[in-house]
């Protein structure tokens, strides 16, 4: 129901005309003094809101980093929650600045839906969990098996082919956030969850016995994660892109949150010093302050510190860096030159 | 010279206050504004629709339609695959939402009835019990039925594995939190004498209520029309059915390693939804039903008693037909809101048409507009088309005037 309001109101705000899209975003929200930011209705580690009723997670911190670099101010972010099948007319509507709602960059969305990808925040595939009892050891043993699965996602289109090309049957329960396919999932209304790995280890560690429950081996697609502007409007996808370069550059670099402010009085490195607005006017070629680039890692710091924050080894998701390493430690997350 | 204009001024004044002051002009010039308020209004939106799809640089087209849909649909009537189209998957949706509506209707219908007879029954029990009933369900908002009953179903009753043991039914049906497993009938060679057989049996009752009543109007011969009705469309196929052999095979649900596989399913989802449905607008039948009822003045009951008829015919020939003039228009928003109600299947995830083509096909299309549209024309179809029956339906059983 909720779902349909948001599509009908997205609608009728696009029959309207209230849309930003052909403003110039950077404007608008400098402006507004306020970003709008699109994000998971609630997946632990990447968007949620916690006791006090903040979001907090992976994702909100991008969120937090765009709005540090255009506004000055990590805490100007106005959180718009989305589920899988409302978030793009959210954002084609206007209502939304932003996506940094691990959605996956994919042909049809980039092109035909009119959405412009920016980059790849977290290098994700497809997995399937089930309970231990059930003695399930590989995903091709799943003949027959209730599969939940968030609708209006790529894991649904995934999960068709994955069964399909293996010649074996399934019947898939379709729900619509993360937080009921986890009750579902628990009550037995279905064997198996699938999800992107990430969000999988996410789900199980909110669940009361997170060990009686496995991530089987086959990963079955790649679900490359990024942020998601409307297309055309390139100085705000510029923006954007070069926000999620600055966090993965400074962990290259060695720039964290605690020393951002040493390195900031100038250093040997002029890559650093063009990073950090001490040398150079990339802030201005971007129509952004002389110093957004220090904004965004004393804000919420560098790549590692962002992930090993909310969703690392230490933390109740656990997940490896994996392909998300940086291309020097072997994983694939690589920035291109501050030049 | 300036005095003539400004004579001319005052007459042309003159002549506007009298346009206006002329009732019937006044009237036309009014509507043929808000006409004109309400086109560019129209135009407007429409206009505006079109540029700002131009402006993301997207296009209106229905070209979407004959591509693969790559989704499963857990509940389909007619054969689908990933690799069918996104027509035929809206067309399955479309299925799914007439077969809950209809569901839904039947149910609410007879339960309707039900609890608004017993509403007015002189039994305190059976009236208390009726009355709580329909207070509680139709004040509690219809997305909390569905919820409600989703919920008690996947939560408390056994999973597939406890189903197979504990709430089996003679190995034949099964209920757990995956639905209600039970045989599905595989017709054979020979069915089709049964089926002969039941329009043979629906003819012959046609002929005999016509019949029937000839006879009872020219010589008061009364005959049991009702139990020889059910004989010929029940009993005759049932027999015809067992002489012929039993032509079916059952297909049995069992219990594999995951769930029972075979056999026929209604999902919770379905049941949730239909359920919830029925219950929901039930209560507002009952309310009609009741009020339709009470509106036959007593004195009805009195004088078909003064001609000493029978009370089970008083109730069919004096007072229904009467109660029904009264029923049937309420009745028929009520069919019209369960329909559209039962959009809200999209709350649980029961694969209806804005599930479908409005849902899943919305989102790996991207084609808002195009698909809204769809679904609004069909919920705007199924809604004009069941009032067309009622409507004809009442024309058909109001007062005939002599």
């Amino acid at each position: 129901m909720k779902k349909l309001q948001i599509i009908s109101a997205a609608a009728a705000v696009m029959a309207l005309g209230v849309t930003a899209a052909s403003a110039g975003t950077l404007q608008d929200v400098q402006a507004r003094g306020e970003l709008r930011c699109i994000v998971s209705t609630g997946l632990a580690g990447f968007a949620y809101t916690d006791s006090a009723g903040v979001y907090q997670g992976f994702d909100a911190d991008f969120c937090r980093a765009t709005a540090a670099a255009v506004l000055g101010d990590a805490s100007k972010v106005k959180f718009v929650p989305a589920t899988g099948k409302t978030r793009f007319t959210i954002l084609n509507s206007g209502e939304g600045d932003v996506l940094w709602r691990n959605t996956t960059w994919t042909f049809v969305r980039d092109v035909d839906v009119k959405l412009t990808f920016v980059g790849v925040n977290y290098y994700d595939g497809q997995g399937f969990m089930a309970p231990k009892s059930l003695g399930v050891k590989s995903a091709k043993d799943l003949d027959g098996a209730t599969v939940c699965i968030q609708t209006g996602t790529t894991t649904e289109l995934n999960l068709a082919d994955f069964f399909r090309s293996n010649k074996i049957s399934y019947e898939p329960v379709p729900i619509e956030t993360n937080d009921e396919s986890r009750t579902n999932y628990l009550a037995g209304r279905c064997d198996v969850y699938t999800t992107d790995a990430s969000g999988l280890a996410a789900t199980r560690s909110t669940f009361p016995n997170p060990k009686d429950h496995v991530i089987l081996p086959e990963i079955i697609s790649k679900e490359p994660l990024g942020p998601v502007v409307r297309h055309g409007d390139d100085q705000w996808g510029d923006v954007i892109r070069w926000v999620l370069n600055a966090t993965r550059g400074a962990e290259e670099l060695g720039v964290t949150q605690a020393n951002v402010a040493e390195m900031a009085k100038g250093t040997n490195n002029p890559e650093i010093n063009r990073m950090l607005g001490t040398e150079g006017d990339l802030g201005a070629m971007l129509g952004l302050q002389k110093d957004w680039g220090q904004k965004v890692i004393g804000a919420v710091g560098n790549y590692s510190e962002i992930f090993e924050r909310h969703i690392g080894k230490d933390t109740d998701i656990g997940l490896d860096r994996g392909l998300n390493a940086l291309w020097t430690d072997g994983g694939i997350q690589y920035s291109p030159p501050f030049r | 010279m300036n005095t003539t204009t400004a004579d001319s001024d005052v007459a042309k004044q003159l002549a506007l206050s009298k346009i206006w002051n002329n009732r019937e002009a006044r009237s036309v010039i009014l509507q043929i504004l808000t006409m004109a308020i309400l086109i560019g209004f129209f135009a407007f939106i429409i206009t505006n629709a079109i540029s700002n799809l131009a402006a993301v640089g997207k296009t209106f087209s229905y070209d979407f339609l004959s591509q693969p849909a790559s989704y499963d649909i857990n509940q389909s009537l007619i054969a689908y695959t990933s690799r069918d189209t996104h027509f035929k998957a809206g067309l399955v949706g479309l299925i799914n939402t007439g077969l809950v509506a209809i569901s839904g209707i039947v149910l609410a219908t007879i339960l309707g009835f039900l609890l608004g007879v017993l509403r007015l029954s002189p039994n305190y029990l059976l009236n208390r019990i009726s009355y709580c009933f329909i207070e509680f369900t139709r004040n509690v908002p219809i997305l909390l039925h569905i919820l409600l009953i989703h919920g008690i179903i996947v939560h408390s009753l056994p999973r597939p594995k406890l189903a197979s043991v504990e709430w089996n039914l003679a190995d034949l049906f099964y209920l757990s939190n995956r639905g209600v497993f039970t045989p599905r009938p595989i017709p054979d060679d020979l069915l089709w004498i049964s089926g002969v057989a039941l329009a043979l049996g629906i003819g012959f009752t046609i002929w005999f209520r016509k019949y029937a009543k000839r006879i009872q109007d020219s010589t008061g011969k009364i005959y049991p029309v009702f139990l020889i009705s059910i004989a010929a469309i029940i009993g005759l196929p049932v027999l015809v059915f067992f002489v012929t052999g039993s032509p079916v095979t059952w297909d049995i649900p069992e219990f594999k390693r995951f769930n029972f596989q075979g056999g026929m399913v209604l999902l919770p989802e379905f049941m949730a939804l239909w359920l919830a449905l029925s219950l929901y607008t039930a209560a507002f039948i009952a309310e009609i039903v009741r009020a339709g009822i009470l509106s036959v003045s007593h004195g009805q009951w009195e004088a078909a008693c003064a001609l000493g008829i029978r009370r089970a015919r008083i109730l069919n020939l004096v007072i229904i037909p009467q109660a029904l003039r009264v029923i049937i228009p309420p009745l028929t928003s009520q069919y019209l809101n369960l329909t559209k109600n039962s959009s809200l299947a999209i709350a649980i995830g029961y694969m209806d048409i804005v599930a479908t083509i409005g849902g899943i096909s919305l989102m790996q299309t991207g084609k808002e507009m195009e698909t809204m549209i769809i679904v609004i024309a069909i919920y705007l179809s199924i809604s004009l088309l069941i009032s067309m029956f009622m409507n004809w339906y009442n024309t058909r059983i109001k007062l005939v005037e002599r």
